[in-house]
């Protein structure tokens, strides 16, 4: 009856594809030619405002694909390296260095017919090299939100935020939240005092007096506490929006949100410093439309992106997602305040440098900030650690090496494994065995196959990258260099931060807490709920699979906020226990020492996986006969004895498959790492993989770097897993001897 | 022998209470917050101890229920929802049906290759897969697999199948030989005896495994979203991952949606508990 379910099952399944696979068919089919196909990572009222253009446009059917923006920027180098990306995709222009180094985007040629109708920052974003990469749509900066309810009127100076309250606020509110951890907030109050991240040459310039300023001021907001630490988008959001903050500083995207809620909120351009009589400057976006190479090439796409830039789907996507215009004449109607300040502010804001150093710029820039705001190093220090880490990333590839040596030693090691295949196939009791393996083979030929091609050749090739540097697309072969770099930790100290060895003992030390955390817990929940007599055992186990259950990314995210020092649950049991028991306990800066930032992973991690641990418990106790329990029990063994010689030994060997590969999945489990406490403090918490995975994806698209610590952790893990199985069967087979002597 | 085990002492049976009650607490505690933020119609930032919402509404289910760029009442959440459920189920399906002769032979034959095998095996599941996407991306093309959920079920159950393989085996050989022997001898063919005999008692570890690939699809997004190439064909992470962007998020949105993604798991984990009892029917193995 089992079988005939599953075969039920599967014929169900098998529909659900085809069924799918049909309706892609017949997509294709009709419409006329081949459709336009467009991406972008719009939501909301701005992904409504460009359906509403587009369905104006009725040259030529146009296919759009929201993807999310976490996914975007992968799948559109994995897309249109193969032709099978979109003809058009809307980004920000920030982005075009690395897409133009890598070939994804074309010059938009024709699309672009009249430059002068852009505002000239617009122009400047997307120009390069004479050319023109984008079809400028709209521009995005920061701007500052005031609230009606506290403030008068905005003040001129930054210095004057206090003054121009109407009077003072309330205890647990705050004069101003912005995002200050962040590089990019941060970036206005640098340009006020003068200074900036990098120089026209691409060199590290945050430092010097006008950085040192701009990071001790945004330190004393913190410790005068007319600031927020730590706060994320989500916070300064949610702290104005409470009426909890008076002033915020922040983008489009919160007067969206304020004017969705119906929350009145003033507006107006960020505020000069009085230090230095400059306006704050903040960082400009140009959102514009890109043409990847195949859509550069076709007429009727350039005409689209033409129509997007042009002035009536300008008007309309003003008008429906109430972002500011990147056109001369699209001016914002009189009396919307909210779109003419930004329109103000985007005047006297500094574009972002688009070139790939500005990439290298934004990790040391956050540590930096995040040291000095929280304390635990001066300015000047924190800015020349940042600018020793950016030169380190900056640092020229390798050179190239012949492969010669190397296709040399693997013809060798080929000539030899054949040479030693030729002389087992000649063995007679070898052709023997393998004949003898014919019938298990038959078992497992389809497992191998599927494995060989969809996991080892895509893992294979991807290693293949660590003898390789460069940008993708123009990758040469340099040998071993990375490893050498990696193992010598970049020329620089062997225990400094960030070395290999480093990371490499906080991995280990991860992995060990993690695995003993999962394994207490797993086990003995597994055993509680196995019990014969349980009331309420199903709604137990239910309720004790949930962390497995939910999506682990915004659960992950919600213990991130119950560590916050100061709005998190734990510093509201902390607050809950000094008035119960009339102590002084501070609330805990989670993620400003390692030994608590370490906590706070592991405490997450541990509950993302017990539930995995429990019930391969669960599975693996049913194995246990009852008869050999209950003749343990007649021999007299109490409940523990029982326990530990008894149940526990016998399912160990089911066990030992998930721990073993619990224990690698948890030395490369980086999204925990990356959403709770980010590396902090100081990078100190990062693993292994998460430091592949910045080499990769945030330090300049290093793949060959980030493939060579893929392969050093496959090493690292093969030697220890090797390792620990001879020395388990050398003592097993001791503990044999012994017991052989015995008898 | 029934009463050996019924006797359970008041005290036990408080103590057994109170530490699974704990233990749920800790394990719903941050879903609460989760929960809490999805039907708050307005937040507050304040260090509490109880996720209370406050001004409780449903409108972010609503929001998500009626997502898509279709607007109100597309119907397309629920296809989503279908996709999902229909991707997870057949790399469950795809997965285990691969694994189970394949562990069955590393748990009863000796062949040549073996050993090999087996630390090749473990060993996929040492690689990060950081460098692996594009090339899996170039090969699922060259497959003409692309854009289609035949290819992430692929890609997902070859990704289950070496967990499915360890968990089944240990589970194949902790059932004694004597077991198919047995049913050999009463005249069942070999297949007959797996089918028949061996299967329905490891029936726990193939609960484990399916809930595992089952899960291990259904939460993935990043793959989803890479390898899919239709907003009809996404999955439910990759609409939920939408709602994160470059500078804001919608927070409340993504927990409500991520509460709603969970209640199919629940109930697939209700359905699948009963097998994880007993899997050894009494006595059979008393002969």
């Amino acid at each position: 009856m089992v079988i005939r379910s599953l075969w039920i099952l599967f014929a169900v399944l098998l529909a659900g594809l085809t069924c799918s696979a049909h309706a892609e068919a017949s997509v294709e089919a009709d419409g006329r030619g081949r459709p336009i196909t467009l991406w972008h990572a719009y939501r909301g009222a701005e992904q409504q405002a460009l359906q509403n253009t587009l369905s104006a446009w009725k040259l030529r059917q146009v296919e759009t694909l929201a993807v999310p923006y976490d996914a975007y920027a992968a799948k559109l180098a994995a897309a249109i390296k193969l032709g099978q990306g979109p003809d058009l995709f809307i980004d920000a222009h920030e982005r075009l260095g690395n897409y133009r180094s890598r070939k994804l985007v074309a010059p938009v040629g024709d699309a672009l017919s009249d430059p002068d109708a852009f505002l000239p920052q617009a122009m400047a974003a997307i120009r390069h090299g004479g050319q023109a990469y984008g079809v400028p749509l709209s521009q995005k900066c920061v701007a500052l939100f005031f609230n009606p309810t506290w403030v008068k009127a905005p003040p001129l100076y930054l210095e004057g935020l206090n003054a121009a309250l109407r009077q003072p606020l309330p205890t647990g509110s705050f004069l101003l939240a912005y995002e200050n951890g962040n590089a990019y907030a941060h970036a206005a109050l640098l340009h006020g005092f003068g200074g900036r991240f990098l120089d026209d040459h691409d060199g590290f310039a945050f430092l010097g007096p006008p950085a040192e300023s701009s990071l001790i001021f945004a330190r004393d907001l913190v410790t005068r506490g007319e600031v927020p630490e730590n706060a994320d988008g989500a916070l300064v959001t949610t702290l104005f929006r409470s009426g909890k903050a008076a002033f915020a500083i922040s983008g489009p995207w919160l007067a969206a949100d304020l004017s969705a809620a119906k929350i009145p909120y003033g507006i107006s351009v960020l505020p000069r410093l009085k230090a230095t009589g400059q306006p704050l400057r903040p960082f400009l976006t140009i959102e514009a439309v890109m043409l990847t190479p195949r859509g550069a090439a076709r007429s009727e796409v350039r005409a689209l992106a033409r129509y997007l830039g042009g002035r009536d789907a300008a008007k309309r996507r003003q008008k429906l997602a109430r972002v500011d215009s990147a056109r001369r004449d699209v001016v914002p109607d009189e009396k919307d305040h909210v779109l003419r300040a930004f329109r103000q502010q985007a005047a006297q804001a500094v574009v972002m440098p688009s070139s790939l150093a500005m990439q290298a710029v934004w990790e040391p820039a956050r540590r930096a900030l995040r040291q000095v705001l929280s304390a635990r190093s001066d300015a000047g220090p924190a800015l020349r650690q940042a600018q020793r880490r950016f030169a380190d990333v900056r640092r020229p590839p390798p050179a190239p090496r012949s492969p010669t040596p190397w296709l040399l030693a693997l013809g060798g090691l080929m000539l030899l494994a054949s040479w030693r295949l030729y002389r087992r196939a000649r063995d007679a009791e070898f052709r023997e065995a393998v004949r003898r393996s014919m019938p298990a083979y038959a078992y497992v030929i389809h497992a191998v196959i599927a494995i060989g091609v969809l996991v080892v050749l895509p893992l294979l090739a991807g290693a293949l990258i660590a003898l390789y540097a460069g940008q993708p697309g123009e990758m040469y072969f340099v040998g071993a260099a990375h490893f050498l770099s990696l193992v010598t930790a970049r020329g620089g100290d062997l225990l400094g931060s960030g070395s290999f060895y480093v990371v490499l003992f906080v991995t280990v030390l991860w992995t060990a807490l993690n695995l003993v955390c999962h394994l207490a817990i797993g086990l003995s929940l597994g055993v509680l709920l196995a019990r014969p007599v349980l009331r309420g055992r199903a709604l137990y186990r239910v309720l004790l699979i949930i962390p497995w259950a939910v999506p682990s990314y915004v659960t992950a995210l919600a213990w991130k906020g119950m560590f916050h020092r100061q709005f998190g649950a734990v510093t509201g049991l902390i607050h809950q226990l000094n008035r119960v028991f009339g102590t002084e306990m501070e609330p805990i800066a989670w993620f400003s020492r390692f030994s608590t930032a370490l906590t706070a992973n592991v405490a997450t991690n541990v509950w993302l996986g017990f539930p995995f641990i429990m019930v391969v418990t669960m599975a693996a106790l049913t194995a246990v006969p009852r008869e050999v329990l209950d003749a343990a029990t007649v021999d007299g063994a109490t409940r523990w004895q029982r326990l530990r010689r008894v149940t526990l030994p016998m399912i160990r060997p089911t066990m030992l498959p998930a721990v073993l590969l619990g224990a690698i999945w948890t030395f490369n489990m980086f999204n925990v790492v990356f959403l709770v406490s980010g590396g902090e403090p100081d990078g100190q918490t990062d693993i292994l993989v998460s430091e592949a995975y910045r080499w990769a994806f945030t330090r300049g698209a290093q793949y060959g770097y980030a493939a060579a610590y893929a392969v050093l952790i496959f090493f690292l893990l093969a030697g220890s897993t090797f390792f620990a199985a001879r020395w388990r069967d050398r003592a097993s087979s001791r503990e044999a001897a012994l017991a052989g002597g015995v008898s | 022998m029934r009463a050996s085990r019924g006797r359970v002492s008041l005290g036990e049976s408080v103590l057994v209470h109170a530490s699974l009650l704990l233990a749920v607490g800790f394990a719903i505690y941050p879903v609460l917050w989760v929960v809490s933020l999805a039907i708050s119609g307005d937040t507050t930032p304040e260090p509490r101890l109880l996720p209370l919402p406050e001004a409780p509404t449903l409108d972010h289910f609503r929001e998500v229920m009626t997502s898509g760029a279709g607007g109100q009442g597309s119907g397309l959440f629920w296809k989503q929802l279908f996709n999902s459920l229909v991707v997870s189920a057949a790399t469950a399906f795809v997965g285990v049906a691969i694994a189970i002769p394949a562990a069955y032979a590393l748990a009863r034959f000796e062949f040549v290759g073996k050993r090999a095998g087996l630390g090749a095996l473990v060993a996929t599941q040492m690689f990060p897969a950081v460098c692996s996407a594009v090339p899996l991306y170039i090969l699922l093309d060259g497959l003409g697999l692309l854009n289609s959920r035949t290819g992430l079920v692929l890609c997902y159950a070859t990704t289950a199948v070496p967990f499915a393989i360890f968990q089944l085996r240990a589970a194949f050989e902790s059932i004694p030989i004597e077991l198919e022997e047995a049913a050999m001898v009463d005249g069942a063919t070999r297949a007959q005896a797996f089918v028949r005999v061996v299967l329905p008692v490891v029936r726990p570890a193939i609960a484990v495994t399916c809930l595992f690939a089952f899960i291990s699809a259904y939460n993935e997004f990043i793959l989803a979203a890479t390898l899919l190439g239709r907003e009809e064909a996404f999955t439910l992470p990759v609409v939920l991952q939408r709602y994160v962007g470059e500078h804001d998020a919608n927070w409340p949105a993504f927990a409500a949606g991520a509460v709603l993604v969970s209640v199919p798991v629940m109930v697939l984990f209700y359905a699948l508990q009963k097998h994880l009892v007993a899997g050894l029917t009494a006595g059979a193995v008393k002969g």
